[in-house]
């Protein structure tokens, strides 16, 4: 097997290096780890007995990524969030990598929105939230002392479960990003751009002044996330975006999270396990921890959707993805 | 077969009782006592705005621009006799109010929603500002008499204008913060999080999103805390108001009166209402109506500014 | 994307990058000291109050006499400092105005709460909050003009033109529609899934009105109540311009007697040609009065917050 063939196979996940690809096939890694994932034929055969597939990919990350194609921009090493006493997630290592799709999925109530939330400091409304362990952003401590939460939500950028444009004209809902972070030239090509890199800007070209308002729920999700990508960040969280849109919009929607991979790196948190193997690279599969008389949300697996879905490590990804609970 | 209609008896008694109850004498009494109720208190408000119109109607058609011009005199046929150092008085107090109590009270009222940390110190805070909006108003009257005309006397030259309005903001300060600390709550988070979302600081949320939303509640608040600040008259009287002649000439826009001795609208009812010749009680009521109509006013428009939106925001 | 364009690498990101603007910061932080200092305003204000009231009422208290202090009336000019003369005119003052206003408000507003049709709530309740503006003045004058003569006078024709029952009228036509908003406050805040749980069990809207939904919102129309009561005993002008008594009154349980509530002899001791500026015991007793009229509406209004309090754990 050429490093060539493995490459036009990866193609979705686009450009990753070999190193990488190899390190991402962890503790599996073996021939017939990798054959299988190529095969896909969905037939499923164990090589080596269950392996905890909790994978640790702290370990497993090396300094060579920084400068490889699919670098780690959001790593997460063994995290928890608590709201006051209660640690609504925890045990989480999760790297995020560039221009990737990462999908969160898992039942309501295992965390995977507070996660979400404590990469763009979120959290830093609800009183008494508070986050253990590391997340780090370009190798920045995202909870370190002197980090400005206001920079942090300027490069790591969200779009909500509810659509919620500002009730100002569609123009001044993506402007206003820009304008608070000091650009007062410029603002009509930033607000073309972001729209159509939304796929809205046909639909709305003619009114921008019109209030945001006055579009449907598809569009006024899409205008979020014009607003969201008008300030350039790096990172866009997603939490559930679908969830409140119909099928039509829905797809809309996916189809332009598929286009802005190319530009952004997105996390997207999804109760729509179809969804998530539909526009995920990665995907991640949460679960509640319920041992001990609390409910503790913890990361079960992560690994390329593909593999996920079709030939998941662990029995609890395997029961919820048949349907078996969640 | 069985038959599963019911025996004439039995159906006939059924019948008797669902349909055969009679009126209910009871209900339909209460509903009549309530509404009574209701109308005796309408009536009686109504009475008494009429009652004002009809006693001081005749003053207002006989010499409407004197009455406004006038001053403060002894007699209640002197041709001068009017409410204009009232007027005077009760503008500045109302600029006062404006000045010092709406931006003092919407700040705090922001800084409670959107800055203090739930903490005891902060329900302190919030406890005692609803306190302080049921203490009588007569007791604020003595803070302004120590604190005002006494202690700063350097800055208002004694029981002046200026004490007044000072204390008369201070008076309305609560009832400023309680209705915009509502109406900013008011806000849904949601607008909240799309701000913080796209890198907004905190003050920018505040500016840009928060307090635009809260605006119609905000005024509604500041509206009827106004009408309240110019009906007051007890806490005028610690402050040393003037209730028989007074000296300025009172023109309205001359700051200098803020260091002389004033009178205000209430004062000038209370005075002629309190006098014994009969010929002031229809002075005193067109006095009530100029009051009346600019308070009315006030409070109408506030209520009518909450209602409009309220009904906007539900319809969205 | 050509997989054989280079992807630019991450952008080197240098330690302070997500540090933020020391500008804005400082910005920030000015606005929040601003906003704060406004918020602890109120606690200066409380403090002055406090203040005010404390050192000469103290320096009152400690020098009267207190043979002065239970003697035939409230004379301050003369020395003479019946405190329950006030007391009790206060009380008959507020007892009037509570028989007025709470059957009146109470039953207005649970009228506008559970019978008017929409469109009569719609006019009627707002029309109640514009008239509950009047200044206080205006019904002090009514009262002396209308409600003596034609009631209190034409009832009881020994009453003078000046009585406290005219007062406590007055006051309580006053205090109606605060009393009418707060209970219709409280009773709206009861679901309305428990009047269809009485509706499903066959009761009439008497009985479910009566019997579920007063009792339901019973803090609430206590915290009515309680504020109601602590806005009558701190009414001022409506005694002082129609509930008689000039520089002072005897002592009487009698309403249809003229009197001095506790709040109008402090305006009365107040007024009168240039005695702002007073001496002597005769200035002080009024800060005494304002203190003890301060700690009794301090009182209420606690008492009201923990009905208010017990409201919202409830919903």
């Amino acid at each position: 097997m050429t490093d060539a063939d493995r490459v036009t196979t990866d193609e979705r996940t686009g450009g990753m290096s070999m190193a990488d690809e190899r390190a991402t096939a962890g503790p599996r890694v073996g021939e017939g780890a990798e054959d299988r994932h190529r095969d896909q034929t969905g037939e499923r055969d164990h090589i080596t007995p269950s392996i905890e597939l909790k994978t640790d990919f702290a370990s497993t990350h090396t300094e060579d990524e920084a400068t490889a194609g699919a670098a780690i921009v959001l790593d997460v090493r063994d995290v928890a969030v608590y709201y006051g006493d209660f640690r609504a997630v925890a045990g989480v290592n999760l790297p995020i990598r560039m221009n990737e799709v990462t999908g969160m999925i898992g039942p309501s109530g295992c965390g995977k929105s507070t996660m979400l939330r404590a990469f763009n400091r979120m959290n830093d409304l609800i009183l008494g939230a508070r986050v253990e362990g590391l997340i780090s952003y370009h190798g920045i401590d995202l909870y370190g002392p002197d980090v400005d939460p206001v920079e942090v939500r300027r490069r790591i950028g969200m779009v909500f479960q509810k659509p919620n444009p500002f009730p100002k004209s569609i123009y001044d809902n993506v402007a206003y990003g820009p304008r608070i972070a000091g650009q007062r030239k410029g603002l009509e090509e930033v607000v073309e751009r972001s729209l159509r890199s939304a796929a809205l800007w046909d639909e709305v070209k003619d009114r921008l002044k019109d209030s945001a308002l006055s579009l449907s729920g598809g569009q006024q999700q899409r205008l979020c996330i014009a607003r969201a990508i008008a300030i350039e960040p790096d990172v866009v969280l997603m939490d559930e975006p679908c969830s409140a849109l119909d099928p039509i919009a829905t797809n809309a929607i996916e189809e332009l999270i598929r286009q802005l991979r190319e530009d952004y790196t997105i996390v997207i948190v999804t109760h729509n396990m179809q969804q998530a193997a539909r526009i995920s690279d990665r995907t991640a599969f949460f679960t509640t921890n319920v041992s001990g008389g609390k409910r503790t949300g913890e990361l079960v697996e992560f690994d390329y959707t593909d593999k996920l879905f079709t030939n998941p490590g662990d029995k609890r990804t395997e029961d919820y993805l048949t349907g078996r609970f969640g | 077969m069985v038959s599963t209609l019911l025996d004439p008896k039995t159906k006939e008694r059924v019948q008797k009782q669902i349909t055969g109850g009679g009126v209910d004498w009871r209900g339909t009494a209460f509903v009549v006592v309530l509404l009574a109720a209701l109308l005796v208190t309408l009536a009686v408000l109504v009475i008494l705005v009429a009652d004002q119109l009809q006693l001081g109607w005749g003053v207002f058609t006989e010499r409407t621009w004197d009455f406004l011009n006038g001053t403060l005199r002894s007699q209640p046929d002197d041709p001068v006799i009017g409410v204009k150092q009232g007027l005077v008085g009760t503008f500045w107090i109302a600029v006062f109010t404006i000045v010092l109590a709406f931006p003092t009270g919407i700040a705090a009222a922001v800084y409670l929603e959107e800055y203090a940390p739930r903490n005891r110190f902060t329900s302190f805070i919030d406890l005692n500002i609803r306190n302080l909006a049921g203490v009588p108003s007569v007791v604020y009257g003595i803070l302004g008499l120590t604190i005002f005309v006494q202690q700063l006397e350097w800055l208002t030259k004694g029981p002046t204008l200026m004490a007044a309005g000072l204390t008369i903001a201070v008076l309305v300060l609560p009832i400023v913060i309680i209705t915009s600390a509502e109406a900013v709550r008011a806000v849904p988070q949601p607008l909240r999080e799309a701000g913080y979302g796209v890198g907004s600081t905190k003050w920018e949320v505040i500016r840009h999103h928060i307090l635009p939303y809260a605006a119609p509640g905000i005024l509604t608040g500041t509206l009827l805390s106004l009408a309240r600040a110019v009906g007051e008259a007890a806490p005028l009287i610690l402050v040393g108001a003037i209730t028989g002649r007074l000296a300025s000439e009172g023109s309205f826009l001359d700051p200098g009166q803020l260091t002389e001795r004033f009178t205000a609208m209430p004062i000038v009812i209370t005075t002629w209402a309190s006098r014994p010749q009969k010929e002031f009680v229809p002075l005193a009521a067109a006095a009530i109506i100029v009051l009346l109509a600019f308070v009315l006013l006030l409070n109408a428009t506030a209520i009518f500014l909450r209602n409009h939106f309220e009904r906007k925001r539900e319809g969205r | 994307m050509s997989m054989t364009e280079a992807r630019p690498a991450p952008r080197p990101m240098p330690p302070d990058a997500l540090n933020g603007d020391t500008r804005r910061k400082a910005r920030e932080m000015v606005v929040k000291y601003l906003f704060m200092a406004a918020a602890l305003a109120s606690i200066l204000i409380s403090v002055l109050i406090l203040w005010s009231l404390v050192s000469e009422a103290w320096s009152f208290i400690s020098q009267v006499d207190v043979s002065a202090l239970n003697t035939i009336g409230w004379f301050p000019r003369r020395g003479l400092y019946d405190l329950p003369t006030l007391i009790v005119a206060s009380l008959i003052v507020t007892g009037i105005a509570m028989l007025i206003a709470v059957p009146l408000g109470l039953l207005s507003a649970i009228y506008l709460s559970e019978y008017a049709r929409p469109r009569v709530r719609k006019v009627v309740k707002p029309t109640l909050e514009i008239l509950a503006g009047i200044p206080s003045v205006v019904l002090g004058f009514f009262a002396l003009q209308w409600i003596s003569p034609e009631i209190i006078q034409n009832i009881w024709s020994s009453a003078g033109p000046q009585t406290l029952a005219a007062a406590g009228v007055g006051v309580g036509i006053l205090t109606i529609p605060l009393m009418a908003s707060v209970s219709e406050d409280a009773m709206s805040a009861v679901p309305g899934s428990l009047r269809e749980a009485s509706a499903g069990i066959g009761a009439r809207k008497m009985t479910t009105t009566l019997r579920v939904v007063v009792p339901a919102a019973i803090s609430g129309l206590t915290a009515a109540f309680i504020i109601s009561a602590s806005r009558a005993i701190g009414e001022t002008m409506v005694v002082f311009i129609a509930g008689g008594g000039g520089d002072g009154a005897l002592y009487t349980a009698d309403p249809l007697d003229p009197g001095l509530t506790m709040t109008a002899a402090m305006a009365s001791v107040a007024t009168g040609t240039d005695n702002v500026v007073g001496e002597g015991l005769t200035f002080q007793s009024l800060y005494f009065v304002g203190f003890l009229l301060f700690v009794i509406t301090l009182g209420l209004n606690l008492a009201a917050d923990v009905f208010v309090r017990r409201v919202r754990n409830v919903y």
